[in-house]
């Protein structure tokens, strides 16, 4: 395991990606990695663009993603996926909840929302993910599990064993809302096949 | 030992707490806020949000004189603020372990300008840590405090945005266990800084740099980790971990303590690798020093001077390695926006309805200078707004007069626009000063401050009244609104601008992100469809919650608006029920859903 691997997750402020790559940091550790994890905080944090980077491996050294070198990115948003493609590589897996969120150019009528996204992503070769996240957390009772939807497929191509990440929902979460939240879980992790 | 998963800031406040920390103060700030805060969260800590750095800092100093471990944290503008009180404090020396906390933010995510704060440590002659992630922030904090004690000086402690708000593993200590002093003890010699004393200190500081230099060269956070010797670096902070990444196969020399320098270790390092290069981002701080040795070596001329490195940089800059990779597509941006109902919204969609000129300040509110409330016409430091106004009001004379408004937030005001308000009333200016107390410091994350009545540990103080304090420093015109109320406000601001005295306008209503606030029953508003005549006007809000939906030709016909090419709708998730969009609508298109 010596290779240093690279999730670089992407959203909009507020989306919940601070608890997504919280939970999945804590998984890698519990399985033995060493962990970076590297976020913005402050101006950014307020409805703009949010970018996390998370890497793992056996010893870590940059906090931050070279380009061309993200190994899977999970983007919280539609639009958000096409925003770091400088990060990706043909290799790279991108899970995409295909929720829009309008940026405020948009929503006033300025400038419109890109169409064909997940087509972009595919023409440059990339594996692409899709899923509509926050309609399967209406299905599911409880739109907070959009991010746990997302760390369920993620789950997928990381080394961590199921009983691992519900081990850790279940200390960060709510009793009245584990339940749920590991359903979310596996319901992600159904949404992905090798 | 037990592992803990935590940022840079929260791991400082982890080793000062186990340096056994009895006094913290700070002035929130971009990266730095979260030290103090977890500082609240242990025991034995008294932790404060002082009102500005400067305070902090000679806190901090106090304590240290009475004998106590003391430190005081900021984000690098804020050192300049403290930068008074951290130069005689090199002078004075410390009694209890003192320690300074910088964190600069090369890449300016949240900040207005990029200095590199090592340079303070060299021109106040005081030492300086440089962390290169969360476990080094740990034990580098804590050795701090030995290394202040043992020398007899304050210490800087160096971090960076992606130091301060990486995470990583970070193991426990336990907590050293300190006397406390019952008394402080007197020494003029050493806490009077007449020039007879500090003459004597002057002298005292030279031969303390001496012996610290020594130190450094067997200090075992310098450190030479061997590898091939045709490439050598010496590197520091964050640019060690990009470094190893970058070339695992070079020797390196990384530096803890980045100022003084150990020389002879590095000319020792210097002698046996083929060639030296020295990667640091900002300035070419460790270059100019080490060129100054005489040591030939390779830097600036192809390490980025400004924004943040990363490994692909410092590869291709010292290999000639060039990759291409995807390239960005043009798609719409994503600045960060004011929050549906913030109170800050009214009052710049006031101010764009006046045309004057507004001198701004820093916080959420420098957002309006953005599309589409493009409000905000200048932005220098903190507190700055206030004097700026009163600045370009001497300089234009009349025809400035009721064309400048300086715009500021509570705590930016408590930080320093008070000062600049008395000039403005001994100097007999006449400027509008428009304080947005939106009763908490909301860029960094919300921090009580003196005006929100309640501590940094959450205990209830007495609150500060802006009114009060405006009025009994000489303003005699000080007016509270309400910023929803956007009629309210123009008025006001109309009536304001036309007096020949200096006025304050206190725009008074929470955050919307406050929890109080968020849980508060509020109304919501819809768009009537039929009655929209797609003006835009509400547009012109900047609201997250209303956007723009276009309109068929038929449908527009259908209307009996043939012009008409859309309508505006109001999101139910995001409004937050401010009412400002109703006030601005001419045609009552906007109502309160009634349940
Ligand atoms: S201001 Fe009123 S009429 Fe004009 S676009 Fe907005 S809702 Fe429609
Ligand atoms: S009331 Fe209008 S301006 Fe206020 S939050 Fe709701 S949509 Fe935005």
């Amino acid at each position: 395991m010596s290779e240093t691997k690279n999730i670089l997750f992407s959203g909009v402020g507020g989306q919940g990606i601070l608890l997504a790559s919280e939970v999945t940091a804590d998984a890698l550790i519990e399985a033995g990695y060493d962990v970076k994890k590297s976020e913005v905080h402050g101006m950014a944090q307020r409805g703009g663009a949010v970018e996390a980077h998370l890497r793992y491996g056996e010893r870590v050294y940059s906090p931050l993603i070279e380009p061309g070198s993200a190994h899977v990115q999970v983007s919280f948003e539609l639009l958000e996926a096409l925003r770091y493609l400088p990060y990706l590589n043909k290799d790279s897996k991108v899970i995409v909840n295909t929720q829009k969120i309008f940026p405020l150019s948009v929503a006033t009528g300025i400038m419109s929302y890109p169409e064909g996204i997940l087509d972009k992503l595919k023409d440059l070769g990339v594996s692409v993910y899709p899923v509509d996240a926050f309609q399967l957390a209406k299905e599911l009772g409880e739109v907070r599990v959009v991010n746990m939807i997302l760390v369920g497929m993620l789950s997928r191509f990381l080394p961590v064993k199921q009983e691992i990440f519900f081990d850790i929902i279940k200390d960060r979460v709510k009793r009245q809302f584990q339940d749920v939240n590991m359903e979310a879980f596996k319901r992600g992790q159904e949404l992905v096949n090798l | 030992m037990k592992k803990n998963f935590l940022s840079g800031n929260e791991a400082i406040a982890r080793g000062a707490y186990e340096a056994g920390l009895k006094v913290a103060s700070a002035y929130p700030g971009t990266p730095s806020t979260e030290i103090l805060e977890a500082l609240t969260t242990y025991e034995g800590v008294y932790s404060e949000w002082a009102p500005n750095e400067k305070v902090a800092l000679e806190v901090a100093i106090g304590a240290s004189f009475a004998g106590v471990r003391a430190m005081a944290s900021m984000k690098h503008v804020g050192l300049n603020v403290a930068a008074d009180p951290l130069f005689t404090a090199a002078y004075t020396g410390v009694v209890g372990g003192l320690v300074i906390i910088t964190a600069d933010d090369p890449e300016m995510h949240s900040s207005q300008n990029a200095q590199d704060n090592r340079n303070y440590a060299l021109a106040s002659k005081i030492p300086m840590l440089e962390p290169s992630d969360a476990e080094e922030c740990r034990r580098f904090t804590r050795l701090a405090f030995d290394l202040s004690e043992k020398f007899d000086t304050p210490v800087l402690v160096r971090t960076t945005t992606r130091v301060s708000h990486v995470k990583g593993i970070v193991y426990e200590e336990e907590p050293v266990k300190r006397e406390s002093p019952s008394e402080i003890q007197k020494m003029p010699e050493k806490f009077v800084m007449l020039p007879v004393n500090a003459r004597r200190r002057r002298v005292v500081l030279e031969e303390r740099l001496k012996k610290i230099r020594e130190f450094a060269e067997g200090f075992e956070e310098n450190r030479i980790f061997w590898s091939d010797k045709k490439i050598g670096i010496i590197t520091a902070g964050i640019s060690y971990l990009h470094v190893r990444d970058a070339l695992p196969e070079a020797s390196v020399l990384k530096l803890g303590m980045v100022y003084p320098l150990p020389e002879r270790l590095i000319r020792d390092f210097a002698s046996q690798v083929e060639r030296l290069y020295i990667v640091e981002e900002l300035d070419p701080f460790l270059e100019l020093q080490i060129k100054a040795m005489g040591i030939e070596c390779t830097g600036k001329e192809i390490i980025p001077a400004y924004g943040e490195l990363d490994a692909y940089k410092i590869r291709s800059a010292i290999t000639g390695e060039k990759r291409s990779f995807f390239e960005s597509v043009e798609i719409p941006p994503r600045p960060p926006a004011m929050c549906p109902g913030c109170p800050h919204r009214g009052v710049f969609y006031s101010l764009s309805k006046l045309k004057v000129f507004v001198s701004g300040d820093i916080g959420c509110y420098t957002l309006g200078a953005l599309k589409p409330l493009s409000a905000m016409d200048t932005c220098v430091c903190m507190g700055a707004s206030v004097s700026n106004a009163h600045g370009i009001e001497k300089a234009l004379g009349d025809k400035a007069r009721g064309r400048v408004v300086a715009v500021i937030g509570d705590s930016t005001f408590i930080h320093s626009g008070i000062t600049p308000l008395i000039d403005i009333v001994y100097n007999k200016g006449t400027s509008t000063i428009i304080i947005l107390d939106n009763r908490t410091t909301a860029m960094t994350g919300h921090q009580e401050n003196p005006v929100t009545g309640k501590t940094a540990m959450g205990e209830d103080t007495l609150e500060i009244d802006l009114a009060e304090l405006c009025r009994a420093i000489g303003v005699k015109r000080v007016t509270v609104v309400n910023p929803h109320d956007i009629d309210e406000v123009k008025r006001v601001l109309k009536e304001e601008l036309s007096v020949d005295e200096p006025s304050v306008i206190i725009s008074k209503a929470p955050c919307a992100l406050l929890p109080e606030e968020r849980r508060r029953k509020k109304p919501l508003y819809r768009v009537v469809y039929e009655k929209c005549t797609g003006c835009r006007v509400c547009l012109g809000l900047g609201c997250p919650a209303i956007s723009w939906k276009s309109i068929s030709e038929e449908e527009a016909k259908a209307r009996g608006r043939e012009k008409q090419k859309g309508v505006s709708i109001i999101s139910e998730v995001l409004c937050a029920g401010c009412g400002e969009c109703e006030i601005v609508c001419k045609y009552d298109a906007i109502v309160e859903v009634k349940e």
